[in-house]
């Protein structure tokens, strides 16, 4: 399919919903067209080109403008000479050079933005230049007019120092700006371009976007997978760290999920595409992280009611200084009061306020991608931080959600290997899950296949198969007994084995009890290390699950969970969570994101752990596209550190410009004689916008170390 | 006081009043967004040191599509943002990116650039 802009019929009848229609990069395109990285390179290039302008007429312009004060200079430039008002006529000149080249700019987006009746950097900037220009030439021009020669000073240095600064502040911070989105950037770049695939019997290579669902692909050692999709055929380890963050290849064998732009290992498969262009994994990822990037904070919005009156409130302070000043100043009044207004107007830094939250929310949406950790928008990443207590759901989040053999007690003389092979014979066909989980024990250790005639199944207690010209007999305790096998001998271990959290099921040949087999759902192997890391942060670690009391208390124990919710409903969830917020808690709650939904949304966060790659990932706040639990202690940890870079962003623009403003204004010069130029300010100002930016970027060294297993 | 100061101090509050008119008291009413076919309400806004035009009227329940074209490279505008309908987009230079949201509620939105330095509204009218 090839990308062209969405039309309002399949759009509507479409099968995905209005909400999620919005292309990224669709396009009635034209040949203009460019990316963002494109688009920014070109831009810092021009930023630069302007800044070494700037700067090159910048340095005689200080020197020069005060000759008086350079031994040597002051013989040739004697002030009141006609050489020095031609030498000033000369800066005149070069300092409109470098207003019309490097500050062009300023002005176009002053006017641009007058137009819309907004005002921005670009309007302070603009007037405060363009006023020390207009001054210094009409003192040049018309000296006659000013009460006195001292106020005929010009200041093109103020107008071409301040240029260059800005302008060197805006490349740095287009440059920093790039790195912010390099996450982005990164996992866009992780889409193959092509892939093999059968047509009509042959193997041709196509561009990846030209892959249909249910083509088959072929995809050869060490090559990309190119689309999402079911493995057929073959066997492979594909290393799926780029999009779940888990470090281990993960092996793959018919019947397995594979994920476009994850990276094959050595071996080679055929598989079924399932999904494909826009409905990737990889695609869903690229957009749920650009959508989370350009949300807003909660607290963004009490900024934005801020920077609204921002600019126009600087504008009235410059104009009430300028005032002030003129009226109560010291002499040459004039003068003093229009440094002070350009000072004021170049000193206010709208900039890092307008930055402080999107920076910080970019880099830190974008690490937790780089974990395979999608959040999704600036509430959730502000939520996640408030955090004091976390729900887990058992099946499938602390455990792997899949029953599995765990011990094997034969009676006495018996081989383990024959209990299985026994029970796995009569439960071969059956449909229950514990069945299920004795057949793969059995076909995973290789032992021998028995064949049963026949079998019958007692819903609830066991299952009777026929066997050679006996019987075996698979269930409970009850179940054996009351078929006249004696069971006792059995008992103690099976009582253990319960007391551990497992099921124990009974094996009988004929008469005689075999053995005891355990069934249980595995704890992953990093729950107990992640768990302890979570109650290392300070939350409530809760368990919440279906299992009765006894096998819940067994896991808690285990994996050292300190309250357990045991016998808990499925669709009673949602209200065990409320009743945790009523006891005052911001609780977080973990599950698979389909049977958990009602819960995952009632909580503050709702975390959706190993849905893989499913859509069901729309759902929630948080998604590890992994299955580990670690997960959800990076996230906390990059939502705490991304929200505290926020704050120290916030504070340090509120600060600058609180403290900026008023020293601009020359609040300090009655009590101490401070007062700021205009090039001092214009310094501060490019700094601080600066220093808002790589404190964000800061956060990309955010180390997940001690998270490790 | 002198009569310059006077003047200047004249002039100083009626440029502070001046400036305040213009950028907080005066709104403009807003173009009317045209319905196309579909059902959609669609409006062309222009990307350039601001939003032209800065006001769309729509009207509730119909989705709504606006068409972005950024005319320039400064990257304070690379980025546009609906907070209230939770709807973003990139804006490459030259390129026309739609952005789609259905207003339910009669009100005013605003949409942004990410920084918040530029700014535009969206008024929804009951239908």
């Amino acid at each position: 399919m090839t990308s062209t802009a969405p039309t309002a019929a399949t759009d509507l009848a479409g099968r995905r919903p209005l909400e999620t229609t919005v292309d990224r990069h669709p396009a009635t395109s034209t040949s203009e067209a460019t990316s963002p990285t494109t688009d920014r390179q070109a831009e810092y290039r021009s930023l630069m080109r302007k800044w070494w302008f700037a700067a090159a007429i910048g340095v005689p312009t200080m020197v020069l403008s005060y000759p008086w004060l350079i031994p040597g200079l002051q013989d040739i430039f004697p002030r009141g000479s006609q050489e020095l008002w031609w030498l000033w006529v000369a800066m005149g000149v070069s300092s409109l050079a470098v207003l019309v080249y490097s500050g062009n700019q300023f002005f176009t987006g002053a006017a641009e933005a007058l137009r819309h009746r907004q005002a921005n950097m670009h309007t302070l900037i603009a007037i405060g230049t363009g006023t020390a220009w207009v001054y210094s030439t009409v003192a040049l021009l018309a000296p006659q007019i000013f009460p006195s020669a001292e106020m005929t000073d010009v200041y093109y240095d103020v107008t071409v120092v301040v240029t260059a600064l800005v302008v060197i502040g805006m490349a740095m911070e287009v440059k920093a700006r790039g790195r912010t989105s390099e996450a982005i950037e990164k996992l866009i770049g992780l889409a193959p371009k092509t892939a093999r695939v059968i047509r009509d019997g042959t193997e041709v290579e196509i561009q990846v976007d030209e892959v249909a669902i249910d083509d088959l692909v072929v995809v050869r050692p060490g090559s990309k997978v190119p689309v999402d999709g079911i493995v057929t055929d073959g066997a492979s380890a594909v290393d799926e760290s780029m999009i779940t963050g888990e470090s281990m290849p993960v092996g793959k064998g018919p019947g397995d999920e594979v994920i476009g732009a994850t990276i094959n290992t050595t071996g080679a498969f055929r598989f079924r595409a399932t999904r494909v262009g826009p409905d990737t994994a990889l695609a869903t990822i690229v957009r749920m992280v650009g959508d989370a990037q350009a949300s807003k904070v909660p607290i963004q919005r009490v900024v934005d009611v801020v920077s609204g009156y921002f600019t126009p409130t600087v504008l009235i302070l410059a104009i009430a200084g300028f005032v002030i000043w003129y009226d109560v100043g010291p002499a040459p009044a004039f003068a003093y009061a229009m440094i002070v207004a350009v000072t004021t107007l170049i000193i206010a830094c709208p900039c890092a306020l307008g930055m402080a939250t999107p920076m910080a929310l970019t880099t830190g949406v974008g690490l937790a991608a780089t974990h395979g950790i999608l959040i999704r928008s600036g509430d959730a990443l502000q939520a996640a931080k408030r955090l004091d207590t976390i729900v887990l759901d058992k099946t499938g989040t602390i455990t792997i959600g899949k029953p599995a053999v765990t011990d094997i007690v034969p009676a006495d003389g018996l081989d383990p290997d024959v209990v299985l092979a026994l029970a796995a014979a009569a439960e071969r066909d059956s449909e229950h899950p514990l069945a299920a989980a004795i057949v793969a024990e059995a076909d995973a250790r290789g032992v021998t296949r028995l064949g049963v005639a026949s079998f019958e199944a007692f819903p609830g207690h066991g299952i009777r198969a026929r066997f050679r010209n006996g019987r075996i007999l698979v269930g409970n305790r009850i179940f054996l007994e009351s078929a006249g096998v004696k069971a006792s001998a059995l008992s103690g271990e099976a009582e253990r084995l319960a007391d551990e959290g497992k099921t124990p099921v009974f094996v009988a040949l004929d008469d005689r009890a075999a053995g005891v087999i355990a069934i249980a759902d595995p704890v992953k192997a990093d729950s107990q290390a992640a768990i302890a890391a979570l109650i290392k942060q300070g939350l409530q670690v809760v368990m919440i699950t279906g299992d009765n009391r006894r096998t819940a208390d067994a896991i808690a124990r285990a994996v050292g969970v300190d309250r357990v919710l045991a016998e808990v409903l499925p669709q009673e969830k949602a209200h065990e969570v409320r009743k945790l917020q009523l006891e005052g808690r911001t609780v977080g709650m973990v599950g698979d994101g389909i049977n958990d939904a009602p819960a995952l949304a009632q909580a503050d966060v709702g975390f959706a752990i190993g849905t893989g790659t499913d859509v069901a990932i729309e759902a929630s706040d948080v998604t590890l596209i992994s299955g580990s639990l670690r997960g959800i202690v990076a996230a906390i940890r990059i939502s705490r550190a991304t929200m505290a870079n926020v704050h120290q962003n916030l504070f340090g623009a509120f600060i600058y410009n609180a403290l900026g403003l008023p020293v601009a204004l020359g609040l300090l010069y009655p009590l101490f004689g401070i007062l700021l130029t205009p090039i001092l300010a214009a310094l501060a100002m490019s700094f601080s916008s600066v220093t808002v930016i790589s404190n964000a970027n800061r956060l990309k060294r955010f180390k997940l170390a001690e998270v490790g297993p | 006081m002198t009569p310059d100061q006077i003047i200047v101090t004249v002039g100083g509050l009626a440029a502070i009043g001046l400036v305040a008119w213009f950028f907080w008291l005066k709104r403009s009413v807003g173009v009317q967004a045209s319905a196309v076919s579909g059902g959609y309400q669609e409006q062309m806004v222009l990307v350039k040191g601001g939003y032209t035009p800065d006001a769309i009227r729509v009207k509730a329940g119909k989705p709504v599509r606006l068409l972005f074209r950024r005319e320039e490279t400064a990257a304070c505008s690379e980025q546009v943002v609906l907070p209230d309908f939770g709807k973003s987009a990139a804006l490459p230079t030259g390129q026309v990116v739609p952005l789609e949201f259905l207003p339910s509620e009669p009100g005013e939105y605003e949409f942004t650039c990410q920084m918040g330095m530029l700014r535009g509204r969206i008024i929804v009218e009951a239908a």
